[in-house]
């Protein structure tokens, strides 16, 4: 090969592993506009949702259970307030989660949702949610907290159930990025 | 070798095979019945549903491979060099070719359909009775029924000494618990599975029922159980060193009997908190203490740290003439109450009462030698639980 | 073809091999530690790969020993539960990273260029390298046993988080360790596509190489496709577990499953490694021994691609349990079952090239002849696994052990053993002893038998895999399978017999010594000169 070609292929090569590791970089904040246009990964999930204008449709009820797990590093009670409601989608709903820090000491702790069934959770709509970010929990302080959702009027009719679990986790007091 | 030897060896192969599918042949009806070969048909429609799935899928494989390998084996009987066959010369045939792709696909129609709608079936949770919460952790299982106030751990009963091959085991060895799952039969319950560590899985062969308990996310699964009795499943993944030490009881009663014993044990319940209460008041003795210490001992920690104490160098830390046992009282409270981050000491606050937990740590601090003469109150277990130690 | 010097080989092994070159010596061949330790021949680095596997094929045999020792009977007798999880995982890592993969390299660094009628690889100084990773990377991965947290104890799958938050301090020298096996197949891919593509002696087209180059060709592309995602997932549960990173845990917004995607996408495609080549390999063999040319070669290669692009789509077939939308499980369900289709499609048309062909049964003959049943019973337990509603009941027992190591064992291990019967005498230039050939085979078909095809029961009986102890009920099958271990184990020190004896000596092997046999390879003397084709062969 003469000496030109062998300086062009190499120009491209280089080029091609900068580029390779450019493009790695990019992924983050590309993989973060993918997600927002498509709704994958339930990345709308965990933001809060304008409240809608539709209407509410009386002509089916939805059950909302709620269930709540306590990682066990976290020295805190978690219940929530009611365990169920029957609601029609479009409605809204407020419910509360008590919440008891039982040490001596302020921790934070971050509530992880997890919806079942799975193609039904982009339906629970939450408009304001204590799961959006970090709690703190002064030592012995107890709290209530909120959250707000409706159903989409748009869930399929096969679902009559859905059950929202939260799993609080402790977390270290640091800023945590908002998901 | 001579020939006629060379002749027997080369027929041996042929003949064991059509030997061992005739076996095979004659023992499927065999294994249709309930043994220790075959899968089990369950007492629910899904599990009877998909024993059937089963065994369909199956007999097709057979009758495929009867095939198959017949036409095999007659080759390999038929073409032998030593009896004189001379090669033909065809390599290809695009008929041929397009045929023995064609019934292929047509078969696997023929099996998808039936498994499609045993599948939609499965995934259908809605409309449920009861819903049971289940959790996994390393190593047992937690149930709360989802409509009461009733939650308890279920764990091993085996003893350490069966295990360890000292006494004889017994008929359900590793397959036994001490607050088994109870059930009604014929209602539809449902399960919501999720973990407390790591990935465990929950399964019931009697039910068809596996599902995943995954950290920080929940599955659900159902059941509907057509007979009263007592069923036994296992985790189902890898969740470390007593993975297959977590096993699932679950007794199916009739609807009343279920009735009469979730009241019964929503009072056991009640009493127990009352009794823990009440033991805060108290102050235990030594010998109480660590008679009971003992005996919780050998249900919650001999396992890892052994009868010795002495645990196994690199992986369990010995307890006897340890700084933690000889040591600071509130530390060794903080390490059985909340664990031991990145390690395999699990958290004992939620599974064992306050005056156990007291009675553990007061057999641990005077066991083997280690005489620290303390005893441990419930009450002091109490005062830990509402405050922390990093 | 260059004109070969021949001197006597009586007194010589393999090893003196440098004393067996053409006139076209352009430096003394080296002799001793350096000719191994700095080689860039094909056929020297197929030796090293081959010794190799033999090696770790033993090390990963001994650990299924300890296995099946601890599981002879109910109850714990010989080892821990965290040494018996150490163990299992260990076998797995060892026996297809070390055993498996090496082997079938060292296979096509031997191999391809006999049979594309090249002078060596594209690459010779990257092949070297390809090879010297290996030991480095086992010795990290071994030596993680002796640590004072003991070595990966989470399966070879290592699902998070208990191979991050639960795991020994060692897990960063297995993840190492994975890192370094991954850079040496992938080198050894790209040496592989780019001999194959530009080597080639002129005349052989794509559609006349033979089939063990088209295998080899395509599991190359599988190798650069998914080994880095392996990397990916390997390197994610680094940071997970040493760099504060959630991508697998849920308190930081991750999730345990995503870990299960990633491995799986590479899971999948990696078995298939495991079986393309070993397809060319009975590709090769059938026809010598039926005398007869291999029926519809146009299908053989198009069934293999269509195999390989079909494995990128099936991955979540391995994940049924961890709570999948319907839909997701119909999709790999169909697409699992698809598979069966172009494998099908191979199995007949081997048998198509035995039916009346001229059929001897020479030792290679009889592994390659085994491995089609037992591969195809493989095969069928395959299909059961990938019907999900029963799979339910399949997943993570003893019925999924059996299936893998009936395609594992008597597909993959079986061709190899057949592959290196068939073509000892091309690489030691002596007949190998049929007898002790013969007994290791029928010793082995018997015991593989005895060991794995009891579990199919066991796993339907409810046997879950992965743990050291159980039940009553299983008692009985599994002391016969213990017994089955035990017995395979030794046969294949008949193996290493056979192997050790040919290589010192025997009857002297000619050109082609098998009859039936056809392409390049067997063109060459026996033992293969060091330097071959150093002129392109023309064919036809």
């Amino acid at each position: 090969m003469t000496q030109p070609k062998i300086k062009k292929q190499l120009r491209l090569l280089i080029f091609s592993v900068v580029g390779m590791f450019g493009f790695g970089f990019a992924l983050v904040p590309l993989y973060d506009v993918f997600c927002d246009i498509t709704g994958l990964n339930g990345k709308d999930y965990s933001r809060a949702t304008a409240v809608p204008m539709s209407s509410i449709d009386e002509s089916r009820t939805v059950k909302v259970e709620f269930v709540t797990y306590l990682n066990k590093k976290l020295p805190w009670q978690f219940k929530p307030e009611i365990r169920s409601i029957e609601l029609h989608p479009g409605e809204r709903y407020q419910v509360s989660f008590v919440a008891i820090n039982q040490s001596d000491q302020d921790t934070f702790g971050r509530a992880v949702p997890s919806i079942t069934p799975g193609y039904g959770a982009q339906y629970l709509v939450k408009t304001e949610c204590f799961c959006f970010q970090e709690q703190m929990l002064a030592a012995n302080e107890e709290a209530m907290m909120p959250l707000i959702f409706y159903i989409d009027p748009n869930i399929p009719a096969d679902i009559s159930t859905l059950t929202l679990a939260y799993t609080l986790f402790k977390n270290e007091p640091t800023e945590v990025a908002m998901r | 070798m001579d020939n006629f030897e060379r002749g027997y060896v080369r027929l041996l192969k042929p003949i064991i095979t059509i030997n061992t599918l005739i076996l095979g042949m004659v023992s499927t009806p065999l294994l249709a019945q309930q043994s220790t070969l075959n899968m089990t048909e369950g007492v629910t429609g899904i599990s009877n549903t998909v024993y059937n799935l089963h065994m369909t899928i199956l007999y097709i494989c057979i009758a495929i491979a009867v095939i198959v390998f017949g036409i095999m084996f007659w080759s390999l009987y038929q073409h032998r060099k030593s009896k004189g066959a001379v090669a033909a010369k065809f390599h290809e045939s695009t008929t041929v070719e397009i045929i023995w792709t064609a019934i292929p696909i047509v078969i696997l129609i023929g099996m998808a359909i039936p498994s499609t709608q045993a599948l939609i079936l499965m995934e259908d949770t809605t409309e449920a009775d009861i819903t049971i919460q289940i959790t996994g952790s390393q190593w047992k299982w937690h149930y709360r029924y989802f409509d009461h106030d009733l939650e308890f751990y279920s764990r091993l009963t085996t003893s350490q000494a069966e295990i360890n091959n000292e006494i004889e085991k017994q008929q359900h060895y590793l397959k036994e618990v001490d607050n088994p799952l109870v059930l009604p039969i014929n209602k539809k319950v449902r399960f919501l599975i999720t973990a407390d560590d790591v990935i465990h899985s929950w399964w019931v062969p009697a039910f068809a029922v596996k599902k995943d308990a995954n950290p920080g996310f929940i599955n659900e699964a159902w059941t509907k159980i057509d007979t009263p009795g007592t069923y036994r499943g296992q985790c189902a993944e890898l969740c470390g060193k007593d993975h297959g030490f977590m096993p699932i009881v679950v007794t199916a009663l009739e609807p009343e009997a279920f009735d009469n014993w979730l009241a019964q044990a929503q009072v056991t319940a009640k009493q127990q908190l009352q009794a823990e209460q009440q033991s805060l008041t108290q102050t235990m003795d030594m010998p109480t203490m660590m008679s009971l210490g003992e005996e919780v001992y050998n249900r919650a920690c001999l396992a890892c740290h052994q009868a010795s104490g002495q645990g196994i160098p690199g992986a369990f830390p010995a307890l006897k003439n340890s700084p933690v046992a000889l040591g600071d009282v509130n530390k060794h409270i903080n390490i059985v109450l909340h664990g031991v981050s990145g390690t395999a000491m699990a958290s004992f606050a939620k599974q064992l009462s306050k005056k156990e937990l007291a009675a553990v740590i007061t057999f641990e601090r005077n066991a083997w030698g280690n005489n620290t003469g303390d005893i441990v109150q419930p009450s002091q277990i109490d005062a830990a639980l509402t405050s922390i130690n990093q | 073809m260059s004109e070969i010097q021949l001197k006597d080989n009586a007194d010589k092994t393999i090893l003196d091999a440098p004393a067996i070159t053409t006139h076209i010596d352009h430096h003394s061949a080296p002799h001793g530690y350096k000719r191994w330790l700095f080689s860039t021949n094909h056929k020297d680095i197929g030796t090293l790969y081959l010794w190799f596997s033999l090696t770790m094929f033993f090390i990963g045999g001994a650990m299924a020993m300890i296995i099946r020792a601890e599981l002879f009977q109910p109850g714990l007798q010989l080892i821990e539960p965290n040494f018996f999880n150490q163990m299992t995982t260990s076998h797995g890592l060892i026996m297809v990273f070390g055993a498996v993969m090496p082997a079938f390299v060292g296979l096509a660094n031997w191999m391809l260029p006999l049979m594309i009628g090249a002078p060596d690889m594209a690459l010779p100084r990257m092949n070297n390298w390809s090879f010297w990773i290996l030991p480095f990377a086992f010795s990290l991965l071994l030596l993680s046993l002796f640590t004072e947290g003991g070595g990966p104890n989470f399966g070879w799958t290592f699902y998070p988080p208990l191979s991050t938050q639960y795991s020994p301090d060692s897990t960063a020298m297995f993840v190492f360790s994975i890192h370094l096996m991954g850079i040496s197949s992938i080198m050894g891919a790209i040496n592989v596509i780019v001999t194959i593509f530009n080597m080639r002696a002129p005349g052989m087209t794509l559609m006349k190489m033979p089939m063990f180059v088209w295998t080899w060709l395509i599991t190359a592309f599988l190798l650069i496709a998914v080994m880095p995602v392996l990397a990916g997932a390997v390197t994610m549960i680094l940071t997970d577990k040493y760099f504060g990173t959630s991508f697998f845990d849920a308190a930081g917004g991750g999730d345990p499953v995503l870990f299960q995607h990633v491995f799986w996408f590479f899971g999948h495609p990696e078995v298939y490694i495991m079986i393309l080549p070993s397809f060319g390999i009975i590709s090769a063999i059938i026809p010598t021994f039926a005398r007869k040319q291999l029926f519809g070669y146009h299908s053989m290669v198009y069934a293999t691609a269509s195999i390989a692009i079909l494995s990128f789509t099936v991955w979540a077939h391995h994940m049924f349990t961890v709570g999948l939308p319907l839909a997701a499980e119909l999709f790999f369900m169909y697409c699992t079952m698809l598979i069966s289709v172009p494998t099908g499609v191979k199995i007949f048309n081997w048998i198509a090239t035995l039916w009346r062909g001229s059929i001897t049964f020479e030792v290679p003959m009889l592994f390659s002849l085994a491995f089609i049943v037992l591969f195809t019973i493989g095969g069928f337990s395959g299909l059961m696994l990938a019907i999900t509603p029963a799979d339910f009941q399949y997943h993570d027992t003893y019925f999924v052990v059996a299936h893998f190591h009936y395609v594992l064992v008597t597909g993959a291990v079986f061709s190899i053993m057949a592959a290196a019967y068939y073509w000892l005498p091309k690489w030691t230039g002596y007949m190998f002893n049929e007898k002790l050939g013969k007994w290791h085979f029928w010793c082995s078909l018997i015991s593989v038998n005895l060991l794995f095809f009891p579990m199919h029961f066991l796993g339907l009986a409810g046997m879950p895999r992965r743990i050291p102890d159980y039940a009553l009920q299983f008692a009985d099958i599994n002391k016969i399978v213990s017994i089955g271990g035990f017995l395979f184990g030794l046969s294949q020190l008949i193996f290493v017999a056979v192997v050790v004896m040919a290589v010192r000596g025997g009857k002297k092997a000619p050109a082609k010594p098998w009859e039936g046999a056809e392409g390049l390879e067997w063109t060459v003397p026996s033992p293969a000169p060091y330097h071959t084709f150093d002129t392109p062969p023309e064919v036809k």
